[in-house]
């Protein structure tokens, strides 16, 4: 597979962490810092040289690259400290930890492992809390980013994403990859390979299935995936195009673009391809449906008002309603998983940006310094937006924090990415 | 799945080699390109296989549309060899000069009911992949609505999209970006 090297560092303090050599298909740079960030050290796990690969390595450059987090210094701590006990609180303090991780690898007889972790306060010198796990080799990165989401969830009260996967598309010499890895980029799978396009990839709620366009049979026809079994069936294959796939929050529905009746028109139909029906009528474009996490609305593009832009009307149908007015280039709209916020790419001087538009107070705010943006997707915790962009002429992958002050970059060596879709969380 | 079907029908008809499956063998038909060179496809007196039904072995000659049709159709000369229609930024309005071509085509198709058509529209890159597909759609079916307007069954013609994801020219140019605005006529068998 792809060799590349990942390599991590933070702008805003001039570090670099260089030697972070790994086996990569994605290669992540970020580029922008987050604010109020919580110092943390993440220690050597006592006996992990015995695994393949360090798990404190895998939880600090999780912890790092959500941007919530300040790392700090953590090596030359001989022994390795498994308890609250062994830990020189006094000196974490004066090196200004508010918090810090330890842990320990033992190998069981049956050649597993058992890693045994826990999270300190360093302030109040306790435990925040641990967590044991018994894994085999194979196991080890899933339980690195189960860790750094227990870590990320207890310093700030909200859950992290770090195991879950994400989906997109490489473009490399005339072949079509969709790919499915986890969200540090790493173990990137093929889902499908093809001579011709794929585009619109998304995660069926569970995270079981993609959805997605591809071109295979000369036209625009929706497929849906199992990404366990490999099964793949055309779910919508009408005559015309067939686009845009988006599921119900419930998983039972997908909403497509069908042209079969003219025009580009959004349908429901069962996530089967069954019991096909028109959500509206309109003499315009109506595309990239969207449905909100609360299954109230469905987002979506119309040029029914001459331009581009965003609207919203019930599963059931009835009367739009408009929700872009600025701009005439208004497009792709994504539901933050929280319901709070709608994601889209707007068009503004010549630049198309990730933006952000409150909807409650219809706040809009540009998330991006880039200028040829698409397909943004936002993460389970409605944390960060990945998106689509370009540099040097080749498509990248790019993040921001939906705050918009953090940023990284994702990039695959001599191949354009696009498409991104941002997988669930997967229940636990 | 796709694989059995092909064993059994290529065991069934040994001489027919229609490509099956999902991936044609050769990089066919560069959508519609114009001017097309004629191409060994069909030649006008096969001399190798006459079939006469029940001869032990199932012999089969591909059989062209309707007369001569292939050969118009690939005849550099003949205006039937062009296949592509351009359109202005945002638009899907069929240019004047286009009207020609359009009509030699439905004046094929209806004196060949026979005859069936994709109509793949295309759009520039810029903007949303999802946009530029209903775009696209647009497109095609601006011309597909043409041609049944000049005489072609409804049924014949297939419209449907490719957005921007076959650019027949991947520059960032104004002059490329017009190349991409296109709508493709395909004939079956050409995609």
């Amino acid at each position: 597979m792809n060799r590349a090297i990942a390599i991590l560092c933070i702008a805003a303090l001039g570090l670099m962490f260089s030697a972070r050599a790994a086996i990569a298909q994605l290669s992540i740079e970020i580029t922008g810092s987050g604010a109020n960030q919580i110092p943390v050290a993440v220690l050597q796990f006592a006996g992990e040289s015995a695994l393949p690969a360090s798990i404190s390595d895998i939880v600090e450059a999780d912890l790092q690259r959500s941007g919530r987090f300040r790392m700090l210094y953590a090596g030359g701590v001989n022994p390795a400290p498994t308890d609250a006990a062994q830990v020189n609180f006094a000196e974490w303090r004066s090196r200004l930890a508010d918090a810090m991780l330890i842990g320990g690898v033992r190998r069981l007889p049956d050649g597993r492992f058992e890693v045994q972790f826990r999270l300190l306060d360093v302030l109040k010198q306790t435990q925040i809390g641990g967590v044991a796990y018994t894994l085999n080799a194979s196991q080890l990165r899933l339980t690195g980013h189960k860790i750094a989401d227990y870590v990320y969830e207890k310093l700030t009260g909200e859950r992290g994403v770090f195991s879950t996967r994400i989906a997109y598309i490489v473009k490399q010499q005339g072949r079509f990859e969709l790919k499915v890895a986890d969200a540090d980029g790493q173990n990137a799978q093929t889902v499908l390979a093809s001579p011709e396009p794929i585009l619109s990839p998304s995660w069926s709620p569970d995270g079981t299935r993609l959805a997605y366009v591809s071109f295979q049979l000369k036209k625009p026809v929706v497929y849906v995936q199992d990404l366990v079994g490999g099964r793949q069936i055309a779910v919508a294959n009408f005559r015309g195009s067939n686009s845009a796939p988006s599921w119900s929050p419930d998983g039972k529905q997908l909403a497509v673009v069908l042209s079969r009746e003219g025009g580009s028109q959004i349908f429901l139909m069962n996530a089967d391809g069954s019991s096909v029906r028109r959500l509206m009528q309109s003499p315009a474009i109506d595309t990239e449906p969207n449905f909100a996490p609360d299954g109230q609305f469905i987002y979506f593009t119309s040029d029914r008002g001459g331009s581009p832009q965003i609207y919203r009307v019930a599963p059931s149908g009835g009367e739009a309603t408009r929700m872009t007015f600025q701009g005439n280039y208004n497009v792709t709209p994504r539901i933050s998983p929280d319901g709070k916020t709608l994601v889209y790419i707007a068009r503004s001087g010549g630049r198309d940006q990730v933006t952000a538009m409150d909807l409650e107070t219809r706040q809009v705010q540009t998330l991006t310094d880039t200028q040829r943006d698409e397909s943004p997707s936002v993460a389970p915790n409605s944390r960060m937006i990945l998106y689509a962009s370009e540099q040097g002429g080749r498509g990248v992958l790019a993040a921001v924090s939906s705050d918009g002050r953090y940023r990284q970059r994702l990039s695959v060596q001599a191949a354009d990415v696009r498409e991104p879709a941002w997988g669930p969380f997967m229940g636990n | 799945m796709k694989k059995m079907h092909c064993i059994a029908l290529a065991s069934l008809c040994a001489a027919l080699v229609y490509g099956c499956g999902s991936k044609p063998a050769m990089e066919d038909s560069k959508a519609g390109v114009e001017d097309r060179t004629p191409t060994a496809t069909t030649k006008p007196a096969s001399p190798v296989t006459t079939s006469p039904q029940g001869q032990g072995g199932v012999t089969s000659t591909p059989v062209p549309p309707t007369t001569g049709g292939a050969n118009l159709l690939k005849d550099p000369n003949n205006i039937l060899s062009k296949r592509s229609v351009f359109f202005e930024y945002d638009s899907d309005a069929i240019k004047e000069e286009f009207r020609p071509l359009l009509q030699a085509h439905a004046k094929y198709l209806s004196s060949n009911r026979g005859a069936k058509m994709l109509i793949q529209g295309n759009a520039d890159e810029r903007g949303s992949r999802e946009h530029n597909i209903a775009l696209g759609q647009r497109r095609a079916d601006a011309t597909k609505r043409m041609l049944v307007l000049l005489g072609a069954q409804e049924s014949q013609v297939e419209s449907a999209s490719l957005g921007e994801e076959k650019p027949r020219c991947e520059d960032k140019t104004e002059a490329c970006y017009a190349q991409n605005r296109r709508g493709d006529l395909l004939y079956s068998g050409e995609y």
